[in-house]
C-alpha cells in the first residue's frame, strides 16, 4: 500500500474529554497504561503499510511533540514518507482553523505534493487494530467518492450525540447522515475514518474553502449526501469510541479482560508507543494485585484491584487502589485510599487520604495535584 | 585519496568490550546465543549494563568484539539507538574477525582481539581505552576511574572490588602497596595476599597498550590474554599498574549459580543495585508489548515483571520476563522466567531458570527447594533450554540442565 497518504487529526474532539484535553491534544491523551490514543491510528496506518503520515494539529500539541519525537518508535524515521508535524497554517492575524475543512487546507501542500494517489484520514477517538488495507481496496472497488468506515449496533444516547450517523442502503451507500443527534438504539455510527482519492479531496478542499464551508461532517458528508458517492464501510472488530469521561474509563478498563487485550494487541499487528525506558515493574513483599495492567517502572507495595497503572506510578504500603486509572508518575503514598479515581500525570495522594468516587463518575485529578 | 576525505572525530577515551565468550558455564542457556546476549533481570541482556554505563559514563565509541554466535548480539545491539550510540562520530560497533590480506584470524584471546581491531581504535585517535567484559552486572562511572587514572598518571589502572577473604581465591587478586600501586597479582590463588579482586575493567594509556599488544602478538608462545600476558609484561617492563577501589555492586554472571543470584539480587532490597535511578538507566532494546496483565487468580510477591505478561497464577521471589504467560494454578517460586516462557496450568517452577519461549506443560515440576532435598549435595538450580517443550506432569529435577524436549 505504498501509494496512500495516512493524515491524523491530533485534536478533533477534543471537548469530549475536557478535563484530558486541557494541557494536551486528544492524540496525546494517555490509555491503556503506556500509550496515547495517537498510538492506535499511527500504529494502524504504519502496520497497513502506510509509510507516509501527516499529523494534524491545532493547539496545545507540545506533549504530542514530545511523544512523537522523530517518530522512529513507529518506524517513520524515513528518508522517503515518514511522519510530517502539520501545526496550524496561516498568517499571524488568521484564526485557528474550525473544521476539518480548514483542516485539511492547512495541509494541502503536504497533500499536493505526495506522490500518494488515496489518502487515510483518522481521528484519534477510537481505539482499535484496523487494518487500512481492505478498506482501501473495498473504496476502490466500488468507486465512491468518499468511504466512511462505520459500525452497527446498539449505542446509547450519550453516544450516539457524540457521534455522525450513517442511514445506509442494502448496497452500503449513505443515504442520509445526521450529526449529534439525539437519539439512542441500533444505528451506523461513523468512527471518524474516511478513504478518498488525493485528487478528489484537493477538488474537494479547494471547491468547499471557496464556498466558506469548513465542516466536512455538515457540509460535505450531510450536504452532499446525495450528489457525491458516499459508501459506509462496516467494521466489525473490537473497538472503543472515546466520547466522554465515562466512555473514556470504560474503554480502559475494558482492557482487563484478556479477551478484549486479545484483540487489540495482536502480536502480528503491535501497537507502538514512545519508549521510556523504565526498569520492569517490582511487586514488593506485601503488595496484592488482581485484576489490573501494570506498566514497567512502577513500584506496587499496596493492594491494587480493578486497574490501570500506568509507567512509573508508586503504590505505597497499606495503600489501597480499586478501579482506578492511574497515569503515568502518580504516587499513592502509604496508607491512602483510592477508588473509582482518574488521576493525570504526577499525581501525589497524600499519607493516609480516603478519595472514593462512583462507578457512574469517576473522580478527575488533574495534572501534578496534590491532595 | 578518498579515505582522507572521511573524518573521525578524535574520542578522548574509546571503550572496547569482550564479548566473545561462548559462556560454556552457562550451559542449555548459551547454545545458540552469546553469553553477553543471555537475558537478565526480566527486560534486559548481560551486555546491557556495560553498554549503559558507557553512555552514563559519557563514552560514546564502543566496539563490541565477538566471534561466538553473533546473531542473536547482532541483532540486539543493531544500530545502537537504545543506548543513544547511534551517533555521526563514534557509536556502538560489531567488531567481528575478519580475513585480511594477510591471512585470517580467529580472536585467539583478548589481547588478540583488541590485537586485531587496531585499526578501529586508530581511526578515533584516543587518549585511552577502556577494555571491559561482557558478563558483569554493575552501574559504575568509568569517568571517575578515568580521573583516578589521569591523576595517578598510570599506564594501566586496574578496577577492584574488596572482596571478604574466604571468596578471594575465585578472583584475581592485586596486590597493592599503601598508594594504591599494584606491585603483585596471583589468579585465583589458594591462599590470597589481598582481598582485593579484579573486576575485569582497564583503562589503558592507548600508546602504551598498542606498544604491549604489538609485542605480545610477536612472541609465539604468548597466550595472549591480557591477565596472562599484558599486565604481568607491563609491570615487568617498570610501568605504572594502579588499582582503582570500586564500592558499589559487581557480580560475574558466568555461571549458572551467579546468573541465579545476580537476578535474585535485584529483588533483594539489601542489596544496593537500584534500576529506578532517572540519573543512572540500564538501557535495553524495548518490547513492543502492551502493559503487563494481571488476572483475577493472581498472587505476586516480591518479584520484578515486565511488559507482554499474562500472569495468573502465584509468583514469589522471581523474575519474569517480557512475554511471560502464567496460567491459573502454576507456582513459581525463586526462579527466573526468560522472554515467551509459558507456564500451564498447575506447574510448578521452584528455584529454575526457564529459557527463551519454552512451554512447561500442566503439573509438571521444574526444580525444588534445598530444603525438601536430603542429600544436599544433589540440589542445584533447574534449568531449561531455550524453545523446548516439557510435557505435562514432566519432573525435572534439581540441578538438571535441560537441552531437549522431554
Amino acid at each position: 500500500m505504498g501509494n496512500v497518504l495516512g493524515l491524523i487529526f491530533a485534536n478533533m474532539h477534543d471537548m469530549t474529554v475536557g478535563e484530558l484535553t486541557k494541557n494536551r491534544t486528544m492524540g496525546s491523551v494517555l490509555f491503556g497504561g503506556r500509550y496515547r490514543l495517537i498510538d492506535f491510528p499511527l500504529s494502524n496506518m504504519v502496520n497497513s503499510g502506510i509509510n507516509a503520515v501527516g499529523v494534524i494539529t491545532k493547539d496545545n500539541y507540545q506533549s504530542l511533540l514530545d511523544h512523537l519525537g522523530s517518530a522512529r518508535e513507529w518506524d517513520l524515521a524515513r528518508k522517503k514518507g515518514g511522519l510530517y508535524i502539520l501545526p496550524p497554517f496561516g498568517n499571524a492575524n488568521a484564526a485557528l482553523y474550525t473544521g476539518r475543512i480548514e483542516a485539511l487546507n492547512g495541509a494541502m501542500s503536504l497533500i499536493k505534493h505526495s506522490l500518494c494517489d488515496y489518502v487515510v484520514m483518522s481521528d484519534c477517538d477510537v481505539v482499535t487494530n484496523i487494518d487500512y488495507r481492505p478498506i482501501v481496496e473495498s473504496h476502490i472497488e466500488s468507486g465512491a467518492d468518499i468511504t466512511v468506515v462505520a459500525h452497527t449496533g446498539q449505542y446509547s444516547n450519550e453516544e450516539i450525540k457524540m457521534s455522525t450517523v450513517v442511514n445506509t442502503g442494502d448496497d452500503g451507500r449513505v443515504k442520509s447522515v445526521l450529526i449529534r443527534p439525539d437519539l439512542s438504539g441500533t444505528c451506523t455510527c461513523s468512527l471518524n475514518v474516511f478513504v478518498m482519492k488525493k485528487d478528489f479531496l484537493i477538488d474537494l478542499i479547494n471547491d468547499s474553502i471557496s464556498r466558506g464551508h469548513v465542516s466536512f461532517e455538515t457540509d460535505v458528508l450531510q450536504s452532499k449526501c446525495n450528489e457525491l458517492k458516499i459508501q459506509a464501510y462496516e467494521y466489525d472488530n473490537y473497538f472503543s469510541k472515546i466520547t466522554s469521561i465515562g466512555s473514556y474509563f470504560k474503554a480502559n478498563m475494558d482492557l482487563l479482560d484478556p479477551a478484549n487485550a486479545a484483540k487489540l494487541y495482536l502480536p502480528k499487528r503491535a501497537i507502538y508507543t514512545k519508549v521510556s525506558d523504565n526498569a520492569p515493574a517490582k511487586y514488593d513483599l506485601n503488595c496484592h494485585v488482581v485484576n489490573s495492567l501494570i506498566a514497567d517502572g512502577c513500584i506496587i507495595e499496596g493492594e491494587v484491584e480493578n486497574s490501570v497503572i500506568f509507567r512509573g506510578v508508586r503504590v505505597g504500603k497499606n495503600a489501597k487502589v480499586k478501579n482506578c486509572i492511574l497515569m503515568q508518575g502518580t504516587v499513592v503514598a502509604d496508607g491512602a485510599e483510592c477508588n473509582y479515581l482518574i488521576t493525570d500525570k504526577n499525581v501525589n495522594i497524600g499519607k493516609n487520604r480516603i478519595l472514593t468516587s462512583s462507578p457512574s463518575y469517576p473522580m478527575y485529578v488533574g495534572k501534578g495535584a496534590s491532595l | 585519496m578518498v579515505g582522507e576525505l572521511i573524518m573521525f572525530n578524535k574520542k578522548e577515551c574509546v571503550a572496547m568490550l569482550l564479548a566473545g565468550g561462548q559462556g560454556s558455564r552457562l550451559y542449555a542457556l548459551t547454545q545458540t546465543v552469546a553469553k553477553p546476549a543471555v537475558p537478565f533481570g526480566a527486560k534486559y541482556r548481560i551486555i546491557d549494563f556495560p553498554l549503559s554505563n558507557c553512555i552514563n559514563s559519557g563514552i560514546d565509541t564502543v566496539g563490541v568484539l565477538t566471534q561466538y554466535q553473533p546473531l542473536v548480539l547482532n541483532e540486539y545491539i543493531g544500530n545502537g539507538q537504545p543506548w543513544d550510540l547511534d551517533r555521526l562520530h563514534g557509536g556502538v560497533h560489531v567488531l567481528s574477525p575478519y580475513e585480511k590480506a594477510s591471512g585470517k584470524d580467529w580472536y585467539s584471546g583478548t589481547a588478540n582481539a583488541i590485537y586485531q581491531n587496531i585499526p578501529f581504535i586508530e581511526r578515533y585517535d584516543p587518549e585511552y581505552v577502556v577494555v571491559l567484559s561482557g558478563d558483569h552486572i554493575y552501574k559504575m562511572d568509568y569517568n571517575k576511574m578515568l580521573d583516578f587514572h589521569k591523576a595517578k598518571n598510570a599506564a594501566a589502572t586496574i578496577a577492584v572490588l574488596d572482596v571478604p577473604k574466604e571468596e578471594a581465591s575465585r578472583f584475581g587478586i592485586m596486590i597493592t602497596d599503601d598508594e594504591d600501586n599494584i606491585i603483585d597479582f596471583e589468579e585465583k590463588p589458594k591462599n590470597p595476599r589481598s582481598t582485593l579482586a579484579s573486576m575485569g575493567i582497564y583503562i589503558f594509556d592507548w600508546k602504551k597498550l598498542k606498544k604491549y599488544l604489538i609485542a605480545n602478538e610477536e612472541d609465539e608462545n604468548a597466550s595472549k590474554d591480557f591477565g596472562k600476558n599484558i599486565i604481568p609484561d607491563m609491570r615487568e617492563a617498570g610501568e605504572k599498574l594502579v588499582a582503582y577501589r570500586f564500592d558499589g555492586y559487581w557480580k560475574d554472571v558466568g555461571t549458572i549459580d551467579s546468573l541465579w543470584e545476580a537476578n535474585m539480587d535485584l529483588i533483594n532490597p539489601n542489596i544496593p543495585i537500584d534500576l529506578y535511578d532517572p540519573a543512572w538507566k540500564i538501557y535495553s532494546r524495548n518490547p513492543i508489548l502492551p502493559p503487563q496483565s494481571i488476572g483475577h487468580n493472581a498472587q505476586i510477591q516480591n518479584s520484578m515483571v515486565t511488559e507482554g505478561c499474562f500472569i495468573d497464577g502465584s509468583v514469589e521471589f522471581s523474575i519474569i520476563s517480557e512475554g511471560v504467560i502464567i496460567e491459573e494454578g502454576a507456582v513459581i517460586y525463586d526462579s527466573i522466567l526468560m522472554p515467551g516462557a509459558h507456564i500451564k496450568k498447575g506447574a510448578k517452577v521452584e528455584y529454575a531458570i526457564v529459557g527463551e519461549d519454552s512451554v512447561i506443560g500442566e503439573n509438571a515440576q521444574i526444580g525444588a527447594r534445598p530444603e525438601t532435598i536430603e542429600d544436599k549435595d544433589t540440589w542445584g538450580v533447574a534449568v531449561v533450554g531455550n524453545k523446548l517443550n516439557i510435557s505435562d506432569n514432566a519432573n525435572v529435577v534439581p540441578k538438571a540442565i535441560i537441552y531437549e524436549d522431554m
